[in-house]
Formats: structure tokens, sequence, C-alpha cells
């Protein structure tokens, strides 16, 4: 059993995270009512995304340094589990912004030609078509190493080019999203006391459950090649 | 003492030979360019056909779309001018610049060219443009050279993915797929700056901000290509 602290910190954090985000006390803001709930898991989702793209840039550094193949297979699955967190960041936003953004006067789809223009979405919806790109380019190339190598490469820079832009886009469109003058979420004044006590164990909570998950994908994928190479023999 | 000498001086001669290459590449892309023209011309002819095109399903456009279309023309510019500076090294010349040249100083001379290529691209295309769609710029001296800017920010990120793209099958594709989100925020700083010209109001020292900040990506780029593509070089 590796990281067993992870599993069951996660498993405790996540606990904590829905009945405490569902029961404890919020701040009543009439715009948003209730959904204010929803800063627990959707906002939660962006961090867990960003902080598994790192990982994922960490092992694909590691991999140009040394050339193990294995640290190409936690790169890439890193990046898989960080798209299905965006993915799900998507979802969970787009659920909150039909009862808060949406034109109430129209049907909540017609309002997506405005809600999308937003900085952090576009900043968001960047992120996931670099690492759509990523995958492309890696089943468009058929040898092993090769492969690993140019994806790798991609991987670090676009990293070094999607940063700015989450910094820089946010800064030269107006926007309704919370967080307009600095970095969302990460400027204290921004949440109240009694949400923070939620809102930082969710976090931890759903990263380590992405990393989680994505242990179990290296160790289905290392397993797998592990057969391939022992069928070759 | 004398040995501290001798060293400086092979360095002087190790520095001197690297820019030897580096020009002596630059020189051969731009000797290639005059003898093979119809890639040049190709590329010409796809500016003005764009540009046509654009004329005729668009009739008078207000300043803003004017702005974002031509924005999306030098983006598509970009990609076919530089697509060709990768993909047309067969695989036996790559070998030999291997056994010649060190990766660095190869993929300097490469962005050096492709800047150069589309900053004439970008020229051709400012021409056409303002004499097909009208000229809607209130200061065109200033949107000329924000075009300019824009040309050098946009040939730098296409070049590196060209490299990239070089290396898998569908290349010409893959390199839109690869740098659209990539080129995303420089677009639209330079849609958003280029509005000077347009004579909308900004806050002072915006504009010069938005110019530093795009030749701050300009430099990241560069650094980065430095860094990373001695990995892709060898095969």
């Amino acid at each position: 059993m590796q990281f067993n602290w992870l599993k069951i910190s996660a498993i405790v954090l996540l606990v904590y995270a829905i009945v405490g985000g569902l029961l404890l006390p919020v701040p009543e803001l009439s715009q948003l009512g209730e959904t204010i709930r929803n800063l627990y898991y959707h906002v939660c989702m962006w961090f867990a995304m960003m902080i598994l793209y790192t990982i994922s840039i960490i092992h694909s550094i590691k991999y140009l340094r040394n050339g193990k193949i294995e640290h190409d297979i936690k790169a890439v699955s890193y990046a898989g589990t960080g798209t299905y967190m965006g993915l799900l960041g998507y979802a969970t936003g787009a659920i909150w912004a039909s009862y808060t953004w949406a034109d109430p006067n129209n049907p909540a789809y017609a309002s997506f030609g405005s809600i999308m223009r937003e900085p952090k979405l576009i900043g968001a919806a960047t992120a996931l078509l670099i690492y759509g790109a990523y995958f492309i380019l890696r089943s468009s190339i058929a040898d092993l190493d090769q492969r690993a190598r140019v994806s790798a490469v991609y991987n670090i820079f676009s990293y070094a080019m999607l940063f700015p832009s989450i910094w820089i886009i946010p800064r030269l469109l107006p926007s309704l999203h919370p967080g307009q003058e600095g970095n969302p979420a990460l400027n204290f004044n921004d949440i109240d006391a009694r949400m923070r006590m939620v809102f930082y164990p969710a976090v931890l909570g759903w990263t380590f459950m992405g990393i989680w998950i994505t242990t179990i994908v290296i160790r289905y994928k290392l397993l797998t090649e592990k057969k391939w190479t022992n069928n070759e023999k | 003492m004398k040995r501290g000498a001798e060293t400086v001086s092979i360095n002087k001669k190790t520095a001197l030979n690297t820019f030897n290459q580096y020009s002596s590449l630059l020189k051969k892309e731009l000797l290639l360019e005059t003898r093979q023209q119809h890639t040049l011309y190709g590329v010409m002819l796809y500016i003005a056909s764009t540009v046509f095109v654009l004329y005729l399903t668009m009739d008078a456009p207000d300043a803003d779309t004017w702005n974002a279309l031509f924005w999306i023309t030098q983006l598509f510019i970009c990609i076919n001018a530089v697509a060709k500076s990768f993909l047309q090294e067969a695989r036996g010349r790559m070998l030999y610049y291997y056994s010649i040249t060190s990766p660095v100083v190869f993929i300097l001379s490469k962005l050096t060219y492709n800047v150069i290529l589309m900053l004439l691209m970008s020229m051709i295309n400012l021409v056409l443009f303002t004499a097909f769609m009208g000229d809607l710029t209130t200061s065109f001296l200033q949107f000329f050279l924000i075009s300019l800017v824009g040309a050098v920010g946009l040939s730098l990120v296409f070049t590196m993915l060209a490299a990239i793209a070089s290396k898998a099958m569908q290349q010409a594709s893959l390199m839109a797929i690869l740098g659209f989100p990539i080129i995303i925020p420089q677009l639209l700083l330079l849609v958003r700056l280029s509005k000077t010209a347009f004579s909308e109001i900004f806050n002072q020292g915006v504009p010069t901000q938005l110019v530093l900040l795009l030749f701050a990506l300009d430099v990241l780029i560069i650094f980065m290509a430095v860094i990373l593509y001695p990995f892709l070089w060898k095969d």
C-alpha cells in the first residue's frame, strides 16, 4: 500500500468537505443564496487540475533529464486526471452559472456566448485545449521513445505559455467572475472566514483524490507495459 | 597565466565559430528561398487569395471586425509560412546538420529566418488588406508597427511548434492544433493593443506596458526554444 496517509486523508477531508460543505453556516448573499456552497466543489476542481498539471510537468522534466519511460507514463497519467478534473470544473461551473449569471428571461443555454467570454473560462478552456492537443500529439507518434520525448517538450513549452496567459488575460478583459484584482481564491480577503474552514480542506481533499486516482492509473499502465515487454521476449 | 590566455583565445575562437555557423545557416535559408521561389510565391498567393475571399464575403466591416479579421489572417499566414521551415527538411539533411552544427545554433537560425520571413509577409498582408478592405485605422503608422511586433511573436511560437510537429505524422494540421491554444494570450494582447491605432482611449502607459509584455513573451519563447530544442534534435 503506497501513500497510505494520502488515501486516508483524502477520505477524511472529502467526507468533511461534503458534510460540512452542505451543513455548516455560510454568508447570506442575495444573488448567490445557497449556491455559494458550490465554491467547495467548483473552485477545488480548478485547484486540483492545476496542481495535477504541475505534477505532470515535473515528470516531463524528469523524463527529459533521465529518459526513464515510467516518468513519461506518470506525466501522461497526471495530465489525464487533470483534464478530467477540468471537465468536472466546467460541469460544476455550468450548473452554478445557470443559477447566477444566466439571463432568467431566456433558457440558460442562450447565455452561453456571453458567459464563455469570461477571462477565467478562457484560461481554463486554453488549458483543456492544450492538453487535448497533447494527447493528439502523443497518438500521432508511433515510436515509443520519440513520443515520450516530443510530448514532454510540448508539455513543458505549453505550460510555460499557459501560465502567463492565466495571469495576463484576466487583467485585459472585463469580468463578472470573483477575484478580478488578482489570483482568485488565493487572496485571504476574498473568502469569508467561515467558508475558509471548509474551502482549504476541500482543496486538499480533491487534490489528494486526484493523485490517488492517478496512482491507480499509473500502476495499471506500468503493469500493461511490463506485460508487453515480457511478451516480446 | 599563459594557459589562461590560451583558454580565452579558444573561447573567442569557438564563439566566432558559433557565430559563423549561425550566419552561414541563415544565409543558406535565405539562399534557398531565392532559389526555390515557388514556396515564397505560394505564401504570397495564399495571402492574396485569403484577403480577396474576405473582401468578397464582407462588405464594409466596422473597425472591430476589421481588426479581428486582420489578426486571424496573420495567424493563418504565419502557420503557412512557418510550417515549411521544418517540413521541407528531409531526414537525411537533418542528419547532415547534426554532424556539422549544434542544436542551439540551428534553432536560433531557424527562428531568425522565420521572423524575417513573417515580417515581410505581414507587410504584404497589411498592404493588401488595406487596399481591399479599406483603411479604418486612425493612425496607420501605429498599426503598422504593432503588426510587426505581432509578426515577431507569432513566428517565434510557430517555429517552435513546427519543430515539435515535424516529429509527428500529419504535420501541417497538427501544427494548428498545437498552436491555437498557445497563441490565444498573444493574440488577445495584440488585438487589444492594436485598438490604440483605432483611437480607443487607454490609461496612461498601458500601450507601452502591453508592448513590453509582448517582448517579454518573445524572450520567454526564445529561452524555451534554446532549452528544449536540443531534446527534439536527436532522433
